[in-house]
């Protein structure tokens, strides 16, 4: 606002000041670029700018056989790859009428939880970094290495892993490795104990985290929350016993439900979901029986490769799964894990060829994005950061 | 007795104390941390890195260009062209991999019928410039003379499960 007074001089009354938060800021957890319409150091208005990771992975999707379609998966939550995959997986198995042998099912469970830790590792450890504790982040890598070579032993990558296919999971687990997983999960516990020493009680991490970025259980689902962040608000809701998928109805876990809805309870599910996870996590393992790890119909999944190279009917197969790929019969399926984020879903709509004709991805952290604006609003430019922290938003996904 | 309690952990930072004390723990416990280029961590038989073009003991290249590779690649990163040699047999005339747009999902592999084309254990392969990562045929095949009997032992290792 400008206008000139009698004297001729100009006044200028700046009532808010915009602010560029990110995209190339450390706290904004990739690439996010938020407007900031502050009022001194509180903020008044915030405003995501996305899309700066864009790739168009739904439409490439299109383009692409339902088997070249799952590593796009692992580049849209990169932090928690596999169980993007298994929404995939999932959703066209559903299409295709395919019923997953047991062990292949028992390992899925078993890395989607493998995945899950890794993933709150990461966020609750890089969130403590944004608030200032510099120490957790180091240390949690420590333990995510341990679980980065189990995907790696499994997998073969480290993060992007092309495990979980249409019809199982792609190569059974390696000799020696359950045992290595059984023997982490006796002593994880303990690391999640003396994580929680660091910093529940810790009375500078509680000033940043209580009582910021509140929000209600209504506002919470009105804002489309799941996961972490709604059960933080109070609302028991978790895909895994809502609608079980896999083998989540045969394990027991209980449920974290926070109270108070603000970034030290987001925090306080977390830490318990990690403690559900290693249950679960042995639970598979001792579950597990020697079986087939994907459908033995060769119309959808490879033969062995001793098989192919000695069977004429098994080469053709193989040459027909890598070229053409298996042909999805005409429908529509909207299939939800739970992600360690919160509601992962893919709705694929297929036409009965050998590709996808629309795959729209649900991401997780959109609906966490979209509610920054409430959750923030008169808060500190500090918090802000603390906000995006709890929310574990992630820009593979968000962009797509 | 709670609220004594409370304050007295309050007035004495039990909480960081305790804290620190667990730092000062750790002082004295091994380090996790190795010294990268001199130590590097364990790598699995299914590790994909990368790529590398193998050969028969005899010499003979293996790829005999059915581009199953090139079909399946969700990249579209590998680019064959191929004609019969001389003697009758179908080889590849360029055999070129675009490691910029690779993605490493280790599809390549997994369809190759002759386990021609492999993803190494190789991960240090950084470059100085964009030109040098697009690979071609003398360079794969390289790769593979050079990775021939680590290859060999990791697809020995892991044969049961492919």
């Amino acid at each position: 606002m400008s206008e000139t007074t009698a004297a001729g001089k100009r006044l200028v009354t700046i009532d808010s000041l915009a602010m560029n938060f990110g995209p190339q800021h450390p706290a904004a957890h990739g690439v996010l670029r938020l407007i900031l319409e502050m009022d001194g150091e509180v903020v008044e208005r915030a405003d995501p700018h996305i899309g700066l990771l864009h790739r168009g992975t739904e439409k490439l999707i299109e383009h692409k056989t339902y088997i070249q379609a799952v590593p796009y998966f692992d580049r849209l939550d990169y932090v928690s790859p596999m169980c993007c995959e298994h929404a995939f997986a999932l959703a066209v198995e559903k299409l295709a009428g395919i019923e997953v042998p047991e062990r292949g099912k028992w390992i899925r469970t078993l890395f989607a939880e493998i995945t899950r830790v890794l993933n709150h590792l990461l966020n609750i450890t890089s969130y403590m970094m944004d608030v200032g504790a510099i120490t957790p982040i180091l240390w949690g890598f420590e333990e995510r290495e341990k679980l980065l070579e189990f995907h790696e032993a499994a997998s073969g990558a480290r993060f992007h892993a092309n495990y979980f296919r249409p019809g199982g999971v792609s190569k059974d687990l390696p000799a020696g490795l359950a045992d290595r997983i059984a023997d982490w999960a006796q002593s994880f516990p303990k690391f999640i104990d003396e994580l929680e020493e660091l910093l529940t009680a810790n009375r500078i991490w509680k000033q940043r985290t209580v009582d910021i970025g509140v929000i209600g259980a209504e506002d919470a689902l009105a804002w489309g929350f799941s996961g972490p962040c709604l059960r933080a608000s109070g609302v028991p809701w978790d895909l895994r016993r809502a609608q079980p998928y896999d083998m989540y109805g045969s394990v027991e876990f209980s449920i974290p439900v926070g109270r108070n809805g603000d970034c030290y309870d987001r925090y306080l599910v977390r830490m318990g979901e990690m403690r559900e996870s290693v249950k679960i996590i042995k639970q598979c393992l001792a579950n597990m029986r020697p079986g087939p790890i994907k459908v033995q119909d060769r119309k959808f999944t490879p033969p062995t490769r001793a098989e192919m190279k000695h069977s004429m009917e098994a080469l053709i197969h193989h040459f027909k799964l890598y070229t053409e790929g298996f042909h999805v019969p005409a429908g529509a399926t909207y299939t939800v894990v739970e992600a360690p984020k919160g509601e992962f879903g893919v709705y694929l709509v297929a036409d009965g060829t050998n590709r996808p004709y629309r795959c729209k991805i649900r991401p997780t952290g959109f609906a966490f994005l979209q509610a920054i604006e409430v959750l923030g609003r008169r808060h500190m430019l500090a918090d802000v950061v603390a906000i995006i922290g709890s929310l574990d938003v992630v820009f593979g996904e968000i962009d797509r | 007795m709670a609220f004594l309690d409370r304050t007295a952990r309050t007035l004495l930072l039990g909480e960081l104390v305790e804290g620190l004390a667990l730092t000062l723990r750790y002082f004295f416990r091994p380090k996790a941390t190795i010294n990268y280029p001199y130590e590097k961590g364990p790598i699995s038989p299914r590790f994909k890195g990368e790529h590398a073009l193998r050969r028969y003991p005899n010499g003979e290249e293996r790829c005999i260009a059915c581009k199953l590779c090139e079909a399946i690649c969700p990249a579209q990163a590998i680019t064959i062209e191929a004609e019969p040699r001389a003697d009758g047999s179908r080889r590849t005339t360029r055999y070129d991999i675009d490691m910029t747009k690779c993605i490493y999902c280790d599809l390549c592999e997994e369809a190759c019928p002759v386990d021609a084309i492999v993803q190494g254990p190789n991960f240090e392969f950084a470059t100085e410039t964009r030109e040098e990562l697009m690979y071609d045929k003398a360079k794969l095949l390289s790769n593979g003379d050079r990775w021939e009997t680590e290859i060999a032992r990791r697809l020995e290792l892991d044969a049961p499960y492919r």
